[in-house]
């Protein structure tokens, strides 16, 4: 049972003299590793000629079904989050790291006894299912540790390892085609073995994370940091219990603002090549296309940190308020841009939108935390990710299905996201008025001091 | 408690911050070699 008291929370203690900047890398650990499911589709052109090598045969897999793998694991990211919060809040987080670990390197070693057997289910159920489980409570696991260590600039610190996630694509992607292109031979695609490597490196590597991270002592606080005795409106000293926060409007409007600022992002960021080639035809070439998703991916990975370390200077309701206002802006702009021919612009918009995106992800830990206290913002965190998974169908949906409406109704291919971008600022409006009737929560859902005294979270 | 004192040295600072960044400044790179291209 020594390894098992080695991820007590007791046993992560950090020891007098433990720097909290120690803590941020740990965090990466986890999220630059999970943060490789945005990468995944790199795998499945390779995947749907396991049989045929060239070219398709008869029975490989095709995209539309291979596309389930990514869809399941979104899904029971959301899913994991939601109902394990609870359990990573209560264990710690290294318990979490440890699991998350586990399920998710594991995940990909079951994904390729799937390839191997050529069973697409084993795939689900390894990298969806399991790997979807590993990136959920890897996700959430060391959003309150970080806010514990950084009472001070919670939204930098959560915002840094937000940030990985977003990062994690940048290694995972080059780094697949290169193993792929080293286990693979002319009869033969080296996806098997790809994911084995990457389930063993991406095991370590959350592994090291695991072992490092510490939560501080009780009462600990930054050395010269002296909290304010008197809070500013929406940041309470109070703490909300995990299922008291589902009871207010607080958790049900941050809900509505994550689902609205996310919708309107990942829609784009799923069509922007496609977007950039048909609103500029011929001078946007597919290169240059993939050159704009790159950049994209920069700024939604840079937005997070930029803006989530920001959040802590303006406020999260102001940041927020830039996110919805800024962004109706820019979303109003972009068939202005196309009209014009100016690609410049174009970019422009969508670079900043995107790092918005990121920004928004970043953002709503200290968003929790500043409404429901510290104690369960981890918890709380998890339940809230559910809007992204709602997200992550409605944002390509509306712009996939209003793009071929209107293609159907005869609109040209350069002006057919026109009206998808104008629904896209009317969704932002509403999230502005979502984020406008956010007011302190009801101090009757704050935990009597009995109730934490009983130590319900330890 | 001290923010940094003798349980962290400069030196697992910077090992930690290596072990995470090197890859992440990798993959940054290839990125914006790849992004670059919209510009050619």
């Amino acid at each position: 049972m020594g390894l098992l008291s080695f991820l007590d929370r007791k046993h992560t203690i950090a020891g007098p003299g433990f720097s909290r900047w120690m803590v941020p890398p740990a965090a990466l650990c986890v999220h630059l590793c999970i943060g490789q499911a945005y990468a995944f589709s790199v795998f499945n052109l390779p995947m749907s000629k396991l049989i045929g090598i060239t070219q398709s045969a008869p029975d490989d897999w095709k995209l539309t079904d291979l596309g389930w793998i990514f869809s399941i694991a979104i899904f029971f990211l959301g899913a994991s989050a939601a109902v394990f919060g609870r359990w990573v809040e209560d264990g710690g987080p290294r318990r979490a790291m440890f699991t998350s670990a586990l399920c998710f390197g594991c995940g990909f070693l079951v994904a390729a006894l799937g390839v191997s057997l050529h069973q697409l289910w084993i795939i689900y159920l390894g990298y969806g299912v399991l790997g979807g489980i590993g990136l959920g409570l890897g996700y959430i696991s060391p959003v309150s540790t970080l806010i514990k260590w950084f009472p001070d600039r919670p939204g930098m610190a959560t915002g840094m390892a937000i940030m990985g996630f977003g990062g994690g694509a940048f290694i995972a992607s080059p780094l697949s085609v290169w193993l792929m292109a080293r286990f693979s031979s002319p009869t033969h695609i080296g996806v098997a073995e790809t994911f084995v490597v990457m389930g063993i490196i991406y095991l370590c590597f959350m592994m090291v994370g695991a072992a490092t991270v510490r939560v501080p002592a009780a009462g600990w606080m930054p050395a010269g940091y002296v909290p304010p005795v008197q809070p500013k409106k929406l940041v309470t000293n109070q703490n909300v219990y995990v299922y008291d926060a589902l009871r207010t409007p607080q958790f049900w409007l941050i809900w509505c603002v994550l689902l609205l600022n996310v919708t309107a992002g990942i829609g784009v960021l799923g069509q922007a090549s496609a977007m950039s080639q048909e609103m500029f035809p011929g001078r946007i070439t597919p290169v240059a296309a993939a050159g704009l998703v790159g950049l994209m991916s920069l700024f939604n990975m840079g937005g997070r940190f930029f803006w989530a370390s920001t959040s802590d200077l303006i406020g999260r309701k102001n940041t927020y308020f830039c996110f919805f206002a800024l962004g109706t802006l820019l979303y109003a702009l972009v068939p202005t841009a196309g009209e014009s021919g100016s690609i410049g612009l174009f970019v422009l918009c969508f670079v900043i939108i995107l790092s918005m995106y990121g920004g928004g992800f970043a953002t709503i830990p200290a968003y929790l935390r500043d409404m429901f206290g510290t104690r369960y913002v981890g918890a709380i965190h998890g339940l809230l990710i559910t809007s992204w998974s709602v997200a992550g169908i409605a944002g390509p949906v509306l712009v996939n299905y209003i793009r071929e409406y209107e293609i159907a109704h005869g609109v040209p291919k350069a002006d057919a996201y026109n009206i998808t971008m104008y629904v896209m600022a009317v969704l932002l409006v509403i999230g502005f008025f979502c984020n406008l009737f956010i007011r302190p929560v009801d101090t009757r859902h704050y935990m009597t001091k009995e109730a934490e005294a009983l130590g319900l979270a330890d | 408690m001290n923010e940094q004192g003798q349980g962290t040295t400069t030196l697992h600072l910077v090992l930690a911050w290596g072990f995470v960044g090197i890859p992440l400044a990798w993959g940054v790179y290839n990125t914006l070699v790849s992004a670059m291209k919209l510009f050619q």
